[in-house]
């Protein structure tokens, strides 16, 4: 979509994916032949949005007055006198309308189902972040809207639950498997078949058949094309270490995507470890999964050895996954990101630091992503800079948090 | 000529159609599901479809999504599935199998060594929800190597220009899910069928089966009207469901109750007569 991906060349990292949607092994389209089709369809018409410079317009147009961007990079001062070693700055994509960095996809493919014709909208969510976008603008756009939630993850994510309702959505608990963002998928990609003729599947992360994990990817890509710019401008030169949290993994491919051919900077995903890599009750797919498929793309996937999908733990509903975007999967075998894990508690304690030292109350997903940075920091040399993606703002977790510390609200 | 090119080839012969029951692997137990599987020839079945359990089938309706829930429950593994079909085979050389299932359990097995252990076991044909031709180079040569047959399926959203796509490399027979949606919810309309399997014919000469919705001795005589063979799963995973014990435990009518069923579906079937071709 931008320039610069325009601009990459056959041995750059950012062409991919290939023809058939694999970034190396992983991706494709390991969907129901009902979907193939659909499938196809929007491939083409994502392709001809992408040549389309009147698409480009609207999109810049909504990006700028309606979801607020440039999001801040923010030089947090008092959080990185306190870890006393490198510079760390944030991505503040908590700061869009919505609260994350979710209404970035959403934007983008909103206006693509509406060039498609589509009237009605189905989506997944696991923290409500990604339903209470779509409700969003769905709202905007006056479309009827369907929001499939695990039902665990409808108690504990309660205030979104009521603001997808309030946007006009019809949220629909699932209460299959582990009633988590895996079933709530599982439930989306049934409505979708079932109402294939007037439907727009809504995809909120990295994931799921070609071309969608390509599709919000480049659709995230203006979190790093910003945080570029911006490091510049403020520093001079390219960060030396990027943070993100993983849970699809769309935050973190938004912005380490514009970052793939400067090998100069370290990219590191954080997965959610849970109660520890080796617990058992984890969320980290790539560290602790196999490849295999499911939810129509090939990735590292949380397995047993017969191949059925094992409930994937984590205190942060948006983590809360036993898969990961395909191309997350091919950066971490080719070894371009480093992939690493933060537990439960990691997160409880970076969100109260965050809160604390910046003022910022941030989402638990994004919280695992500081507790990784707060953990390097302190070793790394004061002329060093760290980058951490702000994903979202924490309000919504505001009740597991008092839980966790024994507080009724 | 495979047991299933066979099997259709003697139907015609025959001026019949062809019912193919579903029976999902160790629901609710290894034992109850081959006793299902064993008695399923003899209450009607012409091809059976065994379904291989996985934790998240996304094409599948609620019917099938508990049926592969209580199979996992039950100890199901792809070997288990295998071994239940192997039992099968040793009583029963004729009847085709057709495994049907997801990617993931394949891919976990190995592709190769799948199918190898597959036609070993006495399976006859695959049929991969979540794999369309796009993805099917993963098990096209391990399948043609062993012999097993890969049977597409063909939907109502597969535009005519696609269907030569979709039939490239299919073998055994052609499987068209008859609406938009998951199984076990909605039935075509005769309108829809009659719409629909002109097209298909024109673009293969497999014999088609119609799946999805077909629930009554009525609408499985309606689809072999129109095709060469009707497909009941969730029907009959609702009459399993419903005699089981309040711990999901297989009670004394489970095995009977479903092969009753099945026989009604198979005399209705059976009754309607077709065109006698060689
Ligand atoms: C604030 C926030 N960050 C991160 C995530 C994880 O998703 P992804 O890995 O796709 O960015 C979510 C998902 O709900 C989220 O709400």
């Amino acid at each position: 979509m931008s320039a610069t991906d325009i601009q990459a060349g056959a041995n750059s990292l950012r062409s991919g994916p290939d023809g058939r949607g694999r970034f190396g092994i992983f991706g494709g389209r390991f969907v129901a032949e009902t979907l193939m089709p659909l499938l196809l369809e929007l491939d083409g018409a994502y392709k001809a949005a992408q040549a389309d410079p009147e698409f480009r317009r609207e999109l810049d147009y909504y990006l700028k007055d309606y979801v607020g961007r440039p999001s801040p990079l923010w030089f947090a001062r008092r959080m990185t006198e306190q870890l006393g070693g490198a510079k760390i700055y944030m991505k503040r994509e908590e700061l869009n309308h919505t609260g994350s960095h979710k209404l970035n996809n959403v934007m983008g493919q909103i206006l693509l189902a509406r060039r498609m014709g589509r009237t009605r909208i189905v989506a997944e969510t696991g923290a409500g972040q990604h339903g209470v976008a779509t409700a969003t603008v769905c709202a905007l756009f006056g479309m009827k809207c369907a929001i499939y939630m695990g039902a665990t993850d409808v108690e504990r994510q309660k205030p979104n639950v009521f603001r997808m309702r309030l946007l006009g959505a019809e949220v629909v608990p699932v209460t299959a498997g582990a009633g988590t963002l895996k079933d709530a998928m599982n439930e989306a990609m049934r409505d979708w078949v079932t109402n294939v003729h007037d439907t727009y599947f809504l995809v909120g992360t990295v994931a799921g058949p070609h071309p969608y994990p390509q599709m919000v990817r480049d659709f995230q890509s203006i979190i790093g094309v910003e945080t570029k710019k911006q490091i510049m401008a403020a520093e001079g030169r390219l960060p030396d270490v990027i943070v993100a949290a993983i849970g699809g993994g769309s935050n973190a491919m938004g912005i380490f995507h514009p970052f793939l051919d400067d090998p100069e900077v370290r990219l590191i995903g954080v997965e959610a470890a849970g109660c520890g890599l080796d617990s058992g009750r984890t969320a980290a797919s790539i560290e602790r999964g196999r490849p295999g498929v499911l939810h129509g793309n090939r990735t590292y996937l949380l397995q047993d050895a017969d191949g059925q999908i094992t409930e994937a733990h984590s205190i942060s509903a948006g983590l809360d996954y036993p898969g990961v975007g395909p191309e997350h999967s091919w950066l971490s075998d080719i070894g371009r990101a480093e992939y690493v894990g933060a537990t439960d508690q990691e997160a409880l304690d970076a969100f109260q630091l965050c809160t604390r030292t910046e003022g910022i109350i941030p989402a638990l997903e994004s919280a695992h992503a500081i507790a990784y940075a707060a953990k390097i920091a302190p070793g790394m040399d004061r002329d060093k800079i760290i980058v951490i993606n702000i994903s979202g703002r924490g309000d919504k977790d505001i009740f597991t948090v008092a839980e966790h510390l024994g507080v009724k609200l | 000529m495979s047991r299933i090119a066979r099997r259709f080839a003697t139907l015609r012969q025959q001026g019949r159609g062809a019912l193919i029951p579903y029976v999902e692997a160790c629901d609710p137990d290894f034992d109850t599901s081959l006793a299902i599987l064993r008695g399923m020839p003899g209450a009607g079945a012409d091809l059976i479809e065994v379904g291989v359990p996985f934790s998240d089938p996304s094409a599948d309706g609620p019917t099938i999504q508990k049926a592969a829930l209580r199979g996992l429950k039950g100890g199901s593994t792809m070997k288990r599935v295998l071994e239940m079909v192997a039992a099968f085979r040793a009583g029963d050389n004729e009847t085709p199998i057709i495994l049907m299932g997801y990617t993931n359990p394949i891919e976990a097995y190995g592709p190769e060594r799948f199918c190898v252990d597959a036609k070993a076991a006495g399976v006859d044909g695959l049929i991969v929800v979540d794999m369309p031709p796009e993805e099917a180079d993963l098990l096209a040569g391990p399948a043609a190597a062993a012999g097993l047959d890969i049977i597409r399926l063909v939907a109502p959203t597969t535009p005519d220009d696609r269907l030569p796509v979709v039939f490239n490399g299919a073998s055994g027979f052609v499987y068209y899910v008859s609406i938009t949606g998951v199984t076990g919810t909605r039935t075509a309309s005769t309108d829809e069928l009659a719409h629909a399997l002109p097209r298909l014919r024109r673009a293969t000469d497999l014999p088609i089966a119609i799946g999805f919705g077909i629930r009554t001795p009525d609408l499985a005589a309606n689809a072999v009207r129109a095709a060469d063979a009707a497909v009941v799963a969730s029907a009959l995973l609702n009459t399993l469901e419903g005699t089981l014990d309040a711990d999901g435990k297989a009670t004394a009518r489970t095995v009977p109750a479903v092969l009753e069923q099945l026989r009604g579906l198979a005399d209705a079937v059976h009754a309607v007569s077709k065109a006698v071709t060689k």
